[in-house]
């Protein structure tokens, strides 16, 4: 699948921005004040920021209220009414904590389980498609929450549970690796089974339907720099959980704390990436490609 | 809603014809300019004159090349479009209701005016049926051309859609495969229609004929026994200079 720059961001920072909203709904760091509006302003921006970004990569923009209706049965609009009802919800428990003093604890459990919930239907999004094997397993949702609630642990400044979740955040990227690589194969989808003709023999593109490239072999049938892969996994690894989990244990000073954030944010961008870039459309098959 | 309908009442789909099909692309044409003139924004193209040109097809043609264990390769040229799934997955992942499938003839359609081009429903169709046009944004797919085939202002017989209508060699049929005694349905069951990545769950309304054998190259001729050459060796005059030019 074609890794696009913006739904890229957008995944990588909304899921940052609600795992740091969810951390604030349980009221950790228990803050009010001034504090409290820093914090609720990072986590807004960066959630805000996210859903922005992802309106960059729709054809006809103009139409957006509409992806609202759908939520009986589409992932993508769920995950447009979740987000909006996490952001109004923590928007009040933030004018709580921030400009009264007060924390309405119920309503931020609330708000902490709709930011959590939205990050669910994101990676459903994806989880849903038979038609990208990789992807459609349980073990995306995991990472993508995983990722989500580490990465706000990360922000909340919530050193002990950062650690240990940045570390189980990794093995759940590794884990998801693991699976996804056999995936395509297990869904049992070949030239065969998409031409029918697999009853006379062995099935080989002879030639495309066209000399030059279309909308599907651009968008999904993405096959560009896949050669580097085991090497960035290697990198977003690393620069995603260890590293900043090796930082976190050395010193609890800000500047590291920073250094940890920023290092944990190249190593989720590399990831996402990848989870693109690897992904296989079974209909690159029409196509003799994967 | 981008829900299924439980039932449609009727299934109107194509039944495509390996066998006869020439790969002459015809229909993609014939496709492209009807569809191009009616439902919804043109399909455009980018850079359609230049080095990279590219655009937007409901209808494309693939040419395969099928290898069987013992025998000769056979080429078979695969036209494809939308199949009208009756479990569209295109449809349920809809966030704005543009897709839709309809309950009174079973046809998968987009409403342009409220699609938002989120290109979700082309990743989640298996066939590669559904391509977001790079000028207006909004997602294209087959009709059915719906717009030709209950059109009234039309004869007869051009109340098809444009790809079967144009077919030179009778490779499309459209009909009623929800009514097994059409027309269509009676050819399916004739040559085994088949259903394209069934592992998928997608149940396509449309269905592909599959080749018919070849002759496996065989004796061509009940004279061909008499037709042997009677001479194995060369003899004569051909013996000696089959010999003089050997040593050579
Ligand atoms: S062929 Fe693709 S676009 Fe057409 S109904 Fe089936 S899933 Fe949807
Ligand atoms: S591209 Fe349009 S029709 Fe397709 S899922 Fe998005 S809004 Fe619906």
């Amino acid at each position: 699948m074609h890794p696009a720059p913006s739904v890229i961001l957008f995944t990588a920072l909304s899921g940052l921005g609600f795992g740091l909203l969810a951390w604030l709904g349980i009221g950790r760091p228990d803050v009010t004040g001034w504090v409290a509006f820093v914090f609720f302003f990072i986590a807004y921006a960066l959630a805000v920021g996210g859903l922005v970004a992802s309106t960059f990569h729709l054809g006809n923009p103009k139409n957006a209220l509409k992806a609202f209706s759908q939520w009986r049965s589409s992932w993508l609009s769920r995950e447009a009414v979740l987000s909006v009802a996490a952001l109004i919800t923590m928007g009040l428990y933030a004018i709580g904590t921030v400009f009264l003093g007060v924390q309405w604890s119920a309503l931020g459990v609330i708000g902490a389980a709709l930011s959590l919930l939205t990050v669910f239907a994101t990676s459903m999004i994806y989880a849903q498609l038979e038609t990208v094997p990789r992807w459609n397993h349980p073990i995306t949702s995991a990472l993508f929450l995983a990722l989500s609630i580490a990465g706000g642990a990360l922000l909340a400044g919530q050193v002990t549970a950062a650690i240990v979740l940045l570390l189980l955040a990794g093995g759940v990227q590794v884990a998801a690796w693991w699976l996804g690589d056999g995936r395509f194969a297990k869904r049992g989808s070949t030239m065969e089974t998409a031409t029918g003709l697999g009853f006379i023999g062995k099935v080989r593109l002879f030639e495309p339907p066209h000399t030059g490239g279309n909308y599907l072999l651009t968008e999904m049938v993405y096959v560009v720099g896949r050669k580097h892969a085991a090497r960035l996994r290697v990198i977003a690894l690393l620069c995603m959980s260890l590293v900043p989990a090796i930082l976190l244990m050395l010193s609890h000073s800000h500047v590291v704390a920073l250094i940890a954030v920023l290092s944990h944010l190249t190593g989720v961008f590399a990831a996402r990436w990848l989870f693109f870039a690897e992904a296989e459309h079974v209909v690159g098959l029409y196509y003799g490609k994967r | 809603m981008t829900d299924l309908p439980d039932k449609t009442d009727r299934k109107l789909g194509l039944v495509i014809d390996l066998d006869t099909c020439v790969g002459c692309h015809a229909c993609v044409i014939s496709c492209k300019g009807w569809n191009t003139e009616n439902y919804g924004v043109p399909l455009s193209d980018q850079d359609p004159y230049g080095g990279t040109p590219s655009g937007t097809f409901l209808n494309r043609v693939h040419s395969f090349e099928v290898q069987p264990d013992q025998g000769a390769a056979q080429t078979v040229h695969f036209p494809k479009s939308c199949l009208h799934c009756d479990d569209a997955p295109c449809v349920t992942v809809c966030p704005t209701g543009a897709s839709y499938k309809r309950a009174e003839d079973g046809i998968v359609l987009v409403n342009e005016d409220a699609c938002i081009g989120c290109g979700l429903c082309a990743w989640a169709c298996p066939y590669g049926a559904r391509e977001l046009d790079r000028a207006a944004g909004v997602m294209k797919k087959c009709t059915l051309c719906v717009d030709r085939i209950y059109n009234e202002n039309l004869p007869q017989e051009d109340r098809l859609p444009a790809c079967v209508r144009t077919c030179p060699a009778g490779a499309r049929h459209f009909g009623d495969l929800g009514d097994p005694d059409s027309a269509v349905s009676q050819l399916v069951a004739d040559r085994g229609g088949m259903d394209l990545m069934p592992e998928l769950g997608t149940r396509p309304v449309n269905k592909y004929l599959p080749p018919r054998p070849k002759d496996t190259g065989g004796e061509i001729d009940i004279l061909a026994p008499l037709l042997a050459p009677v001479a194995e060796e060369p003899k004569g005059f051909l013996g000696w200079l089959d010999k003089t030019l050997e040593r050579l």
